[in-house]
């Protein structure tokens, strides 16, 4: 069973319709007994990484999640989800996130050319570049969604792709049992199901 | 780097798509859910739809199209069409919607934008205009292209991205149903004017036009159309190689 966390952020629909798509057992829950029961857990969230954060601290689940990514279980987080992984947000501030990962979190603005536009929105391809098991079914070059406008340095620690979006941007991350993608697998086709049955298998 | 992005577009009426539809091995034409899984497919970026009802009843069956549309296909889904409240946003993202357009509402109500935008994130509101040149200015019109506004309409996108729309779409009105290309000049004009995705609709009548329009705008992202992929004049998995074969990147 997935447990997708559900701390009041972003739309879970899609996610929730993808790992049924692929046969996956799914349950979004705020329930930290539930979340314990589960084998694997999805970390979704969209929106500003402050707001995500508190809202998560405000449930307590930032704990339930720690311990169990500290037990070994398979944790993904999703866009947002990923981002709050890491260990410093710089959006509207600054903020602690979960720490899980080694990396800060910054804007694009400035750092990309100007001519590019922000968010970064729509489908860019992976340049894999780590040891992973999330990205087994995934090859290079293969095109996935992205929209975001803040993106992960730093994190060599557990960087397994990047995409180009006039510098490299940090796409997908994973360190044993605590993964991320910051584009949206439920929305990257064929590829974005294929990550998700890795993750199920991881 | 980022693909240019191939946008097929249904407009969605008491659960059918209108206009008639031809394609080999698609046995219901019509069908919004099989129409959108034939294009996912067939290399479709993006699905927009566009809910044409007006009676209450009809909206609640385009609402269950779009979820079953929602839990089947994993590309990226907008809807417009009737988006006049939040409530309006609302009741479309529940059902697996990602990005919502708004043309006649933002008229009606710019501070719809800004609302949706606090709400939902700038990313989800998408702003659709349809222009035309009066006397030689860019005007945006409303209802469908029926009511010249007077508003000019460069300073109006750029007021509405302002505002939190995260990605435009520009309909020109001179060139819709042409099919003699998209309107590079008015395209050009709002690339300079703002800083978010730009998507070009109307005027699409053949491949040649989707490659002229990524090389003569480089700034826009995508190219939108309805006709040319419903007829099957050009599927969009010619068209993709054809963009391929002239060094436009897209996802194949």
């Amino acid at each position: 069973m997935i447990g997708i966390i559900d701390y009041g952020v972003g739309n879970l629909f899609s996610l929730e319709s993808s790992l049924k798509y692929i046969g996956a057992e799914t349950v979004i829950t705020s329930d930290p007994k539930l979340i314990e029961k589960c084998d694997r857990i999805i970390l979704p969230g969209v929106g500003a990484f402050g707001d995500a954060i508190d809202k998560l601290r405000g449930t307590g689940l930032d704990k339930v999640v720690i311990e169990e990514a500290g037990r070994g279980k398979p944790l993904m987080g999703i866009c947002l989800g990923m981002q709050i992984l890491f260990e410093k947000g710089y959006e509207y501030g600054v903020h602690q996130g979960l720490g899980l990962l080694k990396g800060d979190v910054v804007s694009m603005e400035g750092r990309i050319p100007y001519e590019l536009n922000i968010p970064h929105m729509g489908w860019n391809s992976l340049n894999i570049c780590g040891e992973n098991t999330l990205l087994k079914n995934t090859k290079d070059g293969d095109c996935v969604y992205f929209v975001h406008s803040y993106y992960v340095t730093d994190c060599s620690d557990s960087l397994i792709a990047t995409s180009d979006y006039g510098i490299p941007i940090t796409a997908a991350v994973q360190k044993g049992n605590v993964m991320g993608c910051q584009f949206h697998p439920e929305k990257s086709g064929k590829i974005g199901l294929d990550i998700l049955k890795a993750f199920q298998e991881v | 780097m980022i693909r240019k992005r191939i946008i097929p577009c249904l407009d969605v009426k008491n659960g059918r798509v209108v206009k008639g539809v031809k394609f080999e091995g698609l046995n219901d034409v019509s069908s919004p859910v099989e129409l959108a899984r034939y294009y996912s497919d067939n290399g479709a970026d993006e699905l927009v739809f566009y809910d044409i009802t007006a009676s209450f009843e009809e909206r609640a069956l385009f609402t269950d199209i779009l979820r079953e549309v929602a839990s089947t296909i994993f590309v990226p889904l907008t809807v417009g069409g009737g988006i006049n409240t939040i409530e309006d946003f609302d009741r479309v993202l529940k059902c697996g919607a990602d990005k919502v357009s708004v043309n006649s509402g933002a008229i009606k109500n710019p501070g719809l934008i800004s609302e949706a935008a606090k709400k939902y994130g700038n990313q989800c509101v998408v702003l659709s205009v349809d222009v035309k040149r009066v006397d030689g200015r860019f005007t945006v019109f409303a209802k469908g292209g029926r009511e010249n506004t007077g508003i000019e309409a460069i300073q109006w996108i750029k007021d509405c991205v302002a505002r939190g729309a995260g990605e435009v779409v520009v309909n020109s009105i001179d060139t819709d149903g042409v099919k003699e290309g998209f309107d590079l000049e008015m395209l050009q004009a709002v690339c300079q004017a703002v800083n978010v995705p730009v998507i070009a609709s109307g005027g699409a009548g053949c491949k040649e036009d989707f490659v002229e329009l990524f090389n003569k705008v480089p700034k826009i992202s995508a190219g939108l159309a309805a006709s040319i992929f419903h007829f099957g004049e050009v599927t969009i998995d010619e068209l993709k190689r054809e963009l391929d074969d002239n060094n436009i990147l897209v996802r194949l």
